[in-house]
């Protein structure tokens, strides 16, 4: 187990080197810098600037730099809002986009599998029929739709729920809805179709062969197996909640690390660029990392390890 | 001796898209306490309908009991509420199936899937149902079974998987077990470890075992009487000695001569030519008759009576119907 922690853990570090650098290039092979927009400011005093924040360096000397920040985790301050570090912006947003994040992560999971065993169990019944139309639905209307017809109902028109921000529990309703909504969807669909498989399984009439009641048989039997699909899409899926959170956080207002990131973007802030990049980055890779852990303890044919003999 | 099973007239259909399918066509027998019963044919005959209806594990819909009675110590399991059914499977009447590799659950230790059949049916601590876990994996013959409690499926070999599966159906001493195919998917040698398994447990245990199967070989080493099934009837029924040695309906024959003998030559192996009826509509008479060589016009019109011909051997074919017998005295 350890070694196999230790192998993870150095592919980790590459993956997440080749992550620094792509993102390192990319960030300066597009045109214009952090100083030359609408305002005019003299030549010297940009100069002075740019020698401020080391841009006057070669690229590959700035890449150093880059490299020893990413290593020490101090990114210095940010060029746009320079009494800020990006340290402090992390900080600070990160717990917001994580909360945003865990809650929809946990609604999705839960409310999928729910759904999915609830079609499944009832198959080709009316719920079955309603729950798949939920769910295609729930697939193919893209977040930043779902959240505008959300506010646009719920805030809006029928006023029970907070327009946006993120102040109180109720804040937090109308975005997570919205963005857990599609992987909810997708969830709900995986675990019917693989539970409908279990369930024609041998080990399944074995089961029920030896008297074991109907929930025994679902939820000690299938539902572990049927689960290990679902585990394996896990991975992917809190790729596109963090990605959504972007487009969430925005529309809602939300102060998470989203909106730096793209602000970030648009202003060719450098150090913030990198420092959300390396963030998210780092958050997507443990994620992926504890998904092929949880695989291991679901699915003993898996050896994470090569001790034990068969 | 005592009966601990009958079965009487069982109907089981199927309704598919294309209509309804009469798997089992009311078959009768009863199963002796401590006896081995064979049931016999080719694919799709209904021998496997016939074992799962008696656990009411038929899946339903499609499938559906519509007729006849299964009494168990003369109790009818059809008319048993599915609660009851349930406290009936793995207590009363176990059931194994054919593949070892796929009957076990892969996500869960095999000691836990033995110990929660005892704990649903017995009102014992789980440390005493792990004790009878481990006196369970002794006697089916698993090497140090404290180790082994703790393994799961894929750790394991079919053949002990067999045994795994045998300890699990055997641990709450039903007086039935019910075996589909339980050699089938294993290696020569280890099948004959396997149905010794099952003669010596028989032994100890005086467990009634009703084993389903198309390998002859099989039924010639371990069964006390065979029934042969085709096109979801008993053809033709007895102790073994008499099915073995004197064989009366053509079907019978007809599989006799299609399995390889030691004694014979391979020359004289005769395949049954044709194919069994269709099960939408099985035709009034004797559904052999299309491949049968003595076929004649009642035959076709009429479904044989059953003929008693011993204490325990019966046929359904005209060829021994008394009437022809009396013909041939008569004759004679
Ligand atoms: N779920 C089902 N739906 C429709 N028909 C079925 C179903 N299960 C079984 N049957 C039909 O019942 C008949 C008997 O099947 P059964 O499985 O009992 O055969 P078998 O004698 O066990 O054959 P085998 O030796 O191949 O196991 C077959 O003709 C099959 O088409
Ligand atoms: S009843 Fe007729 S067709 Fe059927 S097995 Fe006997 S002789 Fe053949
Ligand atoms: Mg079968």
């Amino acid at each position: 187990m350890t070694g196999y922690i230790i192998k993870r853990l150095f592919a980790m570090i590459v993956t997440l080197w080749f992550i620094i650098t792509l993102t390192f290039f990319l960030m300066h092979s597009i045109p214009g810098s952090p100083f030359n927009e609408e305002r005019n400011t003299s030549e010297a005093v940009q100069r002075n600037l740019e020698k401020f924040y080391h841009l006057d360096e070669p690229l590959y000397v700035q890449y150093g730099m880059y490299l020893k920040s990413v290593v020490t985790f101090d990114f210095g301050p940010s060029i746009k809002k320079s009494s800020q570090t990006v340290n402090e912006m992390l900080g600070r947003g990160f717990p917001v986009s994580f909360e945003l994040g865990i809650v929809t992560l946990i609604v999705a999971v839960f409310s999928g599998i729910a759904l999915g065993i609830i079609a499944a169990l009832r198959h080709n019944g009316i719920i079955d029929y309603l729950a798949m139309t939920i769910a295609v639905l729930g697939i193919s209307v893209p977040n930043f739709v779902l959240a505008t017809l959300l506010i646009q109902q719920l805030a809006v028109n029928l006023t029970i729920l907070p327009v946006a921000t993120w102040s109180s529990p109720k804040h937090m309703i109308l975005p997570t809805l919205a963005l857990a909504t599609g992987p909810m969807a997708i969830i709900a669909r995986l675990t019917r179709s693989s539970m409908l498989e279990v369930l024609t399984q041998d080990y399944i009439k074995t089961a029920k062969a030896k008297g074991l009641s109907p929930v025994k048989i679902v939820f000690k039997h299938a539902l572990r197996n049927a689960l290990l699909p679902v585990v394996t899409v896990l991975g992917s899926l809190a790729a596109s909640i963090l990605t959504g959170t972007f487009v969430i956080e925005k529309i809602f207002a939300i102060p998470g690390m989203g909106k730096y990131f793209v602000e970030s973007i648009n202003t060719r802030d450098y150090p913030v660029i990198m420092g959300t990049t390396v963030f998210y980055s780092t958050i997507l890779i443990m994620m992926l990392f504890l998904v092929d852990i949880a695989y291991g303890v679901l699915d003993p044919r898996i050896k994470l390890h090569k001790k034990e003999g068969s | 001796m005592e009966k601990v099973l009958e079965v009487k007239d069982l109907h089981v259909t199927f309704t598919t898209y294309g209509g309804e399918v009469k798997a089992v066509r009311g078959v009768s027998f009863d199963l002796l306490k401590g006896e081995t019963l064979a049931i016999v044919g080719e694919s799709g005959c209904g021998k496997s309908v016939t074992s799962q209806s008696i656990m009411r594990l038929i899946p339903s819909p499609p499938g559906r009991i519509a007729g006849g009675a299964v009494l168990f110590k003369g109790q009818d399991l059809t008319k048993l509420k599915e609660s009851e059914m349930r406290n009936v499977r793995g207590a009363d009447i176990s059931m194994i199936f054919q593949d070892p590799m796929t009957a076990l659950n892969p996500t869960i230790t095999i000691g836990e899937q033995i110990i929660e059949g005892i704990m649903q049916h017995e009102m014992i601590s789980r440390q005493d149902a792990r004790k009878k876990t481990l006196e369970m994996l002794d006697l089916v013959g698993i090497p140090n079974p404290v180790e082994r409690l703790k393994h799961y499926p894929h750790q394991f070999s079919g053949g002990m998987r067999q045994r795994i599966v045998i300890a699990m159906a055997l641990v709450c001493e039903p007086e039935v077990l019910i075996a589909d195919e339980p050699t089938t998917a294993l290696d020569v040698t280890i099948q004959a470890q396997i149905l010794d398994l099952f003669k010596d447990i028989q032994r100890k245990t005086g467990v009634s075992i009703m084993i389903i199967t198309h390998d002859l070989g099989v039924v010639a080493q371990v069964a006390d009487r065979i029934a042969v099934m085709y096109a979801g009837k008993i053809v033709e029924a007895g102790e073994r000695r008499e099915i073995f040695y004197n064989p009366q309906h053509p079907y019978t024959k007809g599989l006799l001569n299609s399995v390889p003998r030691l004694d014979l030559d391979g020359a004289d192996l005769v395949p049954i030519g044709g194919s069994p009826p269709d099960l939408f509509s099985p035709p009034a008479g004797c559904p052999f008759a299309a491949r049968c060589d003595f076929a004649m016009e009642v035959c076709d019109r009429v479904y044989p009576y059953k003929t008693h011909l011993s204490r325990e051997h019966h046929v359904d074919c005209w060829l021994q119907d008394e009437r022809a017998q009396k013909m041939l005295a008569g004759i004679k």
